[in-house]
């Protein structure tokens, strides 16, 4: 198999125009003649399905919530960037540009980051022609914030609610599309298999998750915006539905899956407080604007915050990373914390936990003012913890919180299956090995309003596609497939919860996996992992039946999929013998502590292929080229 | 902590459902309502028991998926709160709580406590939007918009489209929902050109849907996880009234 990135040739301002120049075009009256699947109905799903729709194409969209109002894009708090320099405090397309590759630690596609950062300037006024509430200023301009490894002020945010607001703009413009009958939305419904026709992505097979029918929808391209895979580790801050099936599924299907591995873990998150603790609750990054994280200076210091005084404290963000301080960026902060955890000082049950303290800002500006900027969050916080952050220190932990890793796409966004695009988190995407704060909100925006449109546009003109319906053999078949694998699900009648499976696999990835990894670590979670996956189709106990809403079973075919997706995250970080951004292995790092990478051996996306049940996967290997930011070593210093 | 939970059990919309009684033992007050009942399910299903379905996604009172009343309260006992964000802690131990699904006759029963709430999405069909096709934006900060317009249309854009509001309603009214969505897009300059078109066919679509109408009780915002406000619904009442002028008027000059 040969990987194209088909980046297009030339300076790296002028790709994108250039390359939009001479994609093909679909005439205006044969849109109508073209039906394209969209899975997914979060930011990047419904700006496609809503774009694509306006465009004149008849577009069918698929969410396993109720409504597509709901996906997990709508929990995102901070905020979006935008290279917009409304602040005229030094920010153009090519610092976000330079900030997002470097803060992915150089292992990003060059290409793709430099038009995510030009595109990222159209989404802020597009958002605001659809009603989105951005915060303004007195003067009713817009206003912004920071975040982290930035020293400018690009993020534009709407309180602490910002992914709600943008999904809601998004969900409106596809819910206009509906109505005017161009979108035909499928809420409830789960995608199970891809179809795949003479090499290209043709349909798709479904569950009504309400009815449990299982049925085939035929299109001529398909676009997943399924979102990301956290949820293998079980805790995270993701929602509970969030999955991997779908981007699964098309893996098995032939799709590469790019860089698994490259898991964030996001510093600001509230600690976990028992066992049956069901997800993490993150508090959004904003905070670092104006909370201190500090922890004591001195290993098993049990005071109560307020009765350590200021020397007994350790701000360990401010003295490792001067010019950045509390807004260094996500991998740094949380190893930073990991670190000073394991020497002893972290606050809080189980020592697992650093101090984020306002009591500066309050006395700075005001707690209006600080209310004012994070209210909600602040509430959330009391709410979870019972303790009054305007009035003592909250405390937070790093937490599994969004993946880098994904399907493989080219610069079209399209991945190794022609026809099967790939959008939003669910693409191994543009941020590297780590993703900058405020970024994947313009990301699953950029793919979804406009890049992914003008890219479907140039396959389907450029494509000849065979008619076919629902009685193809292959249809037939991988319909039959996933009938069979759902009822096998239900027949094993064993005597394990679908989630005590999903818990353990869930602490080896931490363990083994999660913010520091070794190759010791990693070949006991890859001898692990099959074993429970093993144990799992021997023994899960799925109740219920398949022709009814059964939650289990939905639950049951995910897990299924992060028991195979979880080896190879694993065996990616055992690959990869370098530390980079999120992927942080013990044997390779600094004297200081800090990520080495080799970019000697390990300049390249890793895209795996899938070669059936329990055969090892291929490796393939897409060098990347830096022509624009060059090969450093990350400082925040 | 122990409890007794009265929890309703529905297998289909086509059968009928019934309150059964269950005892959930050694509860952390610090768990939430929802980690509470993952916990029953658990036990349920280690008992080969069918579990309780209900929705829930985001778990931190933004999704707008979960949706149970609890002792006859949408969202349980306390304000701007929703029911994932209920922790045990706000019960007595030993207590005994109710738990059933929201009941409306737009919100027909699916399963246990899951119910169907496709009704408030095609109000937001109906024109609940700007029409701003992708690609046509100018550049946003050429759209002035004064602070305090901004932040009242915050206020209202928060809705999660629970459907709490209904719930609660004595009527079953979704007017809170449908004058949420109205306040936060006439607000702003841009949703000028459509706003009184929005009112006229948001308002008619939540007639045609099985909602009741609104006589002002008040039930609504006290539900509220998000704390809207019934002005809203004066606003809708205004631009609704004014909108039907309009339209009259229309009419009235079409016939000529
Ligand atoms: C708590 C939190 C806060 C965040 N804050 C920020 C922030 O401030 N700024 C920022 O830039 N980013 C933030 N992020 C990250 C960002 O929210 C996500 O990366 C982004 O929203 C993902 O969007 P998406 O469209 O790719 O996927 P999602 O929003 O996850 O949508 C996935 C869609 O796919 C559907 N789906 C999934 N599987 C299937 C299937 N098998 N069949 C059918 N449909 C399926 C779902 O129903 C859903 O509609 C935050 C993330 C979290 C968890
Ligand atoms: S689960 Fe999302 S609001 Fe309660």
């Amino acid at each position: 198999m040969d990987l194209h990135s088909r980046v297009p040739s030339g300076p790296i301002e002028l790709k994108w125009d250039k390359h939009r120049f001479e994609m093909k075009l679909v005439n205006p009256a044969n849109k109508r003649k073209y039906t394209v699947l969209v899975v997914g109905s979060g930011l990047a799903g419904a700006a496609a399905a809503a774009t694509l729709s306006e465009l004149g194409y008849n577009v069918k969209c698929f969410c396993v919530q109720d409504s597509p109002r709901r996906a997990h894009s709508i929990a995102a708090q901070g905020g979006i960037n935008a290279a917009k320099n409304y602040r005229n405090d030094g920010d153009s397309i090519f610092r976000l540009f330079y900030d997002t590759v470097k803060g992915g630690d150089f292992r990003a596609r060059e290409a793709n980051v430099y038009r995510l950062a030009q595109i990222s300037v159209n989404i802020i006024d597009q958002c605001v022609a659809q009603g989105v509430p951005f915060a303004r200023e007195y003067g009713g301009l817009l206003a912004n914030r920071s975040f982290g490894g930035a020293q400018v002020s690009r993020t534009f945010y709407a309180r602490g609610q910002t992914g709600q607001q943008l999904l809601l703009g998004a969900y409106q413009q596809l819910e206009k599309e509906i109505a005017r009958g161009g979108v035909a939305m499928f809420p409830r419904t789960e995608m199970l298999d891809l179809i795949v026709v003479d090499g290209r992505a043709r349909g798709i097979v479904v569950r009504d998750m309400v009815t449990g029918r299982i049925e085939t929808h035929i299109g001529d391209a398909v676009v997943l915006g399924t979102g990301g895979y956290a949820n293998v580790f079980y805790l995270s801050t993701n929602a509970k539905g969030s999955n991997a099936t779908a981007i699964w599924r098309a893996h098995k299907r032939g799709a590469l899956f790019g860089n698994p591995c490259y898991t964030q873990i996001h510093p600001t998150c509230i600690p976990q407080a028992g066992e049956y603790q069901s997800k993490l609750t993150l508090m959004s990054e904003s905070l670092r604007n104006d909370g201190r994280v500090w922890v004591p200076t001195r290993a098993g210091d049990a005071r109560p915050p307020d009765q350590i005084p200021e020397e007994d404290r350790d701000y360990y963000l401010e003295r490792r990373y001067p010019s950045f301080g509390n807004l260094a960026p996500r991998d740094i902060a949380s190893r930073a914390a990991k670190t000073v955890c394991d020497e002893a000082r972290g606050v809080g049950p189980g020592g697992l936990g650093v101090y984020l303290d306002f009591a500066d800002a309050i006395g700075r500006v005001g707690a209006d003012a600080i209310r004012e900027r994070y209210g909600n969050l602040f509430e959330m916080y009391e709410r979870i913890t019972d303790e009054n952050p305007y009035r003592v220190p909250m405390r937070i932990y790093p937490a599994v919180h969004y993946t880098m890793g994904g399907l493989w796409v080219d610069y079209n966004l399209m991945s190794s299956i022609p026809g099967l695009h790939v959008i939003g988190e669910a693409n191994f995407s543009d941020h590297g090995a780590n993703r900058l704060g405020a970024s994947a909100l313009m990301q699953g925006l950029a793919d979804g309003y406009f890049i992914v449109p003008a890219t479907v546009s140039d396959y389907l003109a450029s494509t000849k596609l065979e008619k076919i319906d629902a009685t193809h053999p292959e249809c037939r078949l991988v319909q039959e497939e996933t009938a069979v694998s759902t009822r096998r699900l239900l027949g094993i009648k064993g005597t394990r919860t679908v989630d005590s499976f999903h818990r353990e696999l869930g602490r080896i990835m931490w363990d083994k996996c999660g913010m520091a990894r070794d190759a010791r670590g990693l070949q006991e979670a890859l001898a692990r992992i099959p074993e429970l996956r093993e144990e799992f189709w021997r023994n899960v106990n799925v109740p219920g039946s398949d022709t009814e809403l059964n939650q289990a079973l939905e639950k049951a075919g995910r897990v299924a999929d992060f028991l195979e997706l979880g080896e190879l995250i694993c065996r990616d970080a055992l690959h990869r013998e370098e530390s980079c951004g999120g992927h942080f292995r013990e044997e390779y790092q600094t004297e200081e502590g800090e990520a080495l990478r080799n970019d000697e051996l390990f300049a390249y996306v890793a895209a795996w292929e899938y070669t059936g049940r329990d055969a090892e996967p291929r490796l393939h290997r897409e060098p990347l080229d830096f022509e624009y930011v060059h090969l450093a070593q990350r400082s925040y210093k | 902590m122990n409890l007794i939970l009265h929890i309703w059990r529905q297998a289909s919309p086509s059968v009928p459902g019934a309150m059964v009684r269950y005892e959930a033992r050694d509860i952390s007050p610090d768990m939430s309502f929802l980690e509470m009942l993952d916990v029953l399910n658990e036990r349920l299903m280690e008992r080969g028991d069918a579990p309780i379905a209900f929705d829930h996604d985001c778990r931190e009172g933004i999704c707008g998926s979960c949706s149970l009343m609890i002792d006859g309260l949408a969202h349980g006992p306390h304000r701007g709160t929703a029911t994932c964000q209920l922790h045990m802690r706000s019960f007595r131990d030993g207590a005994e709580i109710r738990i059933e699904p929201w009941r409306a006759r737009a919100f027909p029963v699916v399963k246990d406590l899951v119910v169907d709430r496709g009704a408030l999405d095609r109000i937001i069909a109906a024109g609940g939007f700007i029409s701003a096709p992708t690609g046509g934006a100018q550049d946003a900060n050429t759209i002035l918009v004064p602070k305090p317009d901004v932040d009242t249309a915050m206020d209202a854009a928060q809705c999660i489209g629970c459907g709490a509001c209904v719930a609660a309603c004595p009527n079953g009214s979704a007017s809170l929902f449908t004058a949420s969505k109205l306040t936060h897009l006439g607000l702003l300059p841009q949703g000028q050109p459509e706003r009184y078109a929005r009112a006229l066919t948001m308002v008619r679509r939540m007639d045609l849907e099985s909602f009741g109408h609104c006589t002002l009780h008040g039930e609504c915002q006290e539900a509220c996880p998000k704390e809207i406000s019934i002005d809203t619904i004066t606003r809708m009442n205004r631009d609704f009234l004014r909108a039907g002028l309009t339209a009259g008027r229309a009419a009235v000059a079409e016939s000529d």
